[in-house]
């Protein structure tokens, strides 16, 4: 085994324990998370739906599951479960847009198992798991009449998300319909905190299933983060003085 | 339909994710886990080629739906359905190879960085609004940042480019502020992606299908 082979093994059994035992601690109590203003938002958003007959939207992006941009669809992957649960039981049911054709595949089971959960009488229409496109722009120009003719009043637009993601901001600005906007690309972070009021920024993307109550390993993981940035935090900070003082 | 159990689903999901991660960092030729990881990865990308072509049949069944029901916009839908089958027998048919190149470079090409230019506009309009409901300083510094990176990248009308401003555009917005950020930033996505990924290993989230 080589020595990168080594450390990424230890990195990931560290990671394993830390999260094995702060499951653990969080089932004994509850960890307290510091505020991030788009969650409360979108529970209240959602909230609506369901009151008004309006309709959720979730998008995913357009990252591949088979590569390492599909992680930041995960968390959205995960609201959809949970929100597609509470909103199944409104008149029109929760529609989710990808840009790639294995994401829409799990996508629309996702909504499927969320529609079988709710036990509702009408049946499951797979339409509603959407493949828009699959280049970017594409991608962003058949989500916008999503997002305009589908009486759409709330839009969570969590994943791997580019530039492009500025235009379905401003589709949904113009339905007057509220946006809970994220994406692990640094180029549509910056779009999005220009164009949205409550833009999730860097890693609290990951944070939508502890914040929502997705679990107890989602607690422990978001801690877990904590953890582990502290110590990247020691270990840049200990490679910074020992490049000064020539060690290194 | 009869769907598979959430239990065979979850083994056989784990198992593939624990044999692609050891394979990833142990390299054991006799225990056949190399071999295997590449089988996995390559049934993967099989798989990934037919999720494509169910996509499209989504993409049709979507916008026929849409057609049938007359549901607003749907004479988009009518363009979206001629172009999709238009271009399916261009691509399929011999002979229409010139043809492709004309379907792809004169209208794919034009159509999206017509949209990247509405994008470039929107965004300007979005800045701008954005002082309208956060009045903060970062803000300002965001603002900011924007037109000292927009006055020391372009070359000017008359004047030309500015060199103090590109100065401190590369040196120090570019190379010092913006790449530390963004350094930042990318760590703190690689930790939740490294958690996202192990908790799908213990099988906590389950986006294969079953509760």
């Amino acid at each position: 085994m080589t020595a990168t082979g080594v450390f990424g093994v230890v990195v990931v059994v560290l990671v394993v324990v830390l999260m094995v035992i702060l499951t653990m601690l969080q089932r004994r109590s509850s960890f307290s998370f510091r505020k991030i203003p788009a969650l409360p938002r979108l529970r209240r958003s959602v909230s609506l739906v369901v009151e008004d007959g309006t309709r959720l939207h979730v998008s995913l992006g357009r990252g591949s599951l088979l590569t390492p941009f599909g992680a930041a669809a995960y968390p959205g992957l995960g609201l959809l479960q949970k929100l597609g649960e509470v909103t199944s039981l409104s008149d029109r049911p929760p529609i989710a847009t990808s840009g790639d054709a294995v994401l829409n595949l799990v996508a629309q089971d996702t909504l499927r198992t969320a529609h079988e959960a709710v036990a509702v009488d009408q049946g499951f229409d797979m339409n509603n798991g959407r493949l828009t496109g699959l280049t970017p722009f594409s991608f962003a120009a058949g989500v916008m009449p999503t997002i305009r003719d589908e009486a759409i009043s709330t839009n969570v637009l969590i994943g791997n998300f580019g530039v492009e993601v500025g235009l379905l901001t401003e589709a949904a600005e113009r339905q007057n319909a509220s946006v809970i906007a994220a994406s692990d690309n640094l180029p549509a972070q910056a779009v999005l905190y220009a164009v949205s009021t409550d833009p999730l920024i860097g890693e609290e993307l990951f944070a939508a299933g502890a914040y929502t109550q997705a679990g107890d390993m989602h607690a422990a993981s978001l801690v877990a983060q904590d953890v582990l940035r502290w110590l990247v935090i020691g270990a840049i900070v200990v490679g910074a003085v020992l490049k000064a003082i020539g060690v290194l | 339909m009869k769907r598979i159990s959430p239990v065979t689903n979850t083994v056989i999901a784990i198992s593939a994710g624990v044999i692609v991660l050891l394979g990833y960092f142990i390299s054991a030729p006799r225990l056949g886990l190399d071999g295997l990881r590449l089988i996995l990865l390559e049934w993967s990308a099989l798989l990934a080629g037919v999720a494509v072509l169910i996509g499209i049949g989504n993409l049709f069944s979507v916008h026929v739906q849409k057609l049938r029901e007359r549901k607003p916009g749907y004479i988009y839908s009518v363009a979206l359905l001629v172009f999709m089958v238009t271009t399916l027998f261009v691509g399929v048919l011999p002979g229409f190879e010139p043809l492709q190149g004309v379907l792809y470079n004169g209208i794919m090409v034009p159509a999206e960085i017509s949209l990247l230019a509405v994008l470039a506009v929107t965004l300007i309009y979005s800045a701008i609004r954005m002082l309208r409901w956060r009045t903060d300083w970062k803000a300002f510094v965001f603002i900011a940042t924007a037109l000292l990176v927009l006055l020391g990248t372009g070359p000017w009308p008359v004047i030309g480019q500015l060199p103090v401003l590109d100065e401190i555009r590369t040196k120090l917005i570019a190379q010092v502020l913006a790449s530390g950020g963004a350094r930042g930033i990318l760590i703190g996505v690689a930790l939740g992606t490294l958690t996202t990924g192990l908790r799908i290993l213990f099988g906590a989230d389950r986006p294969y299908g079953g509760k």
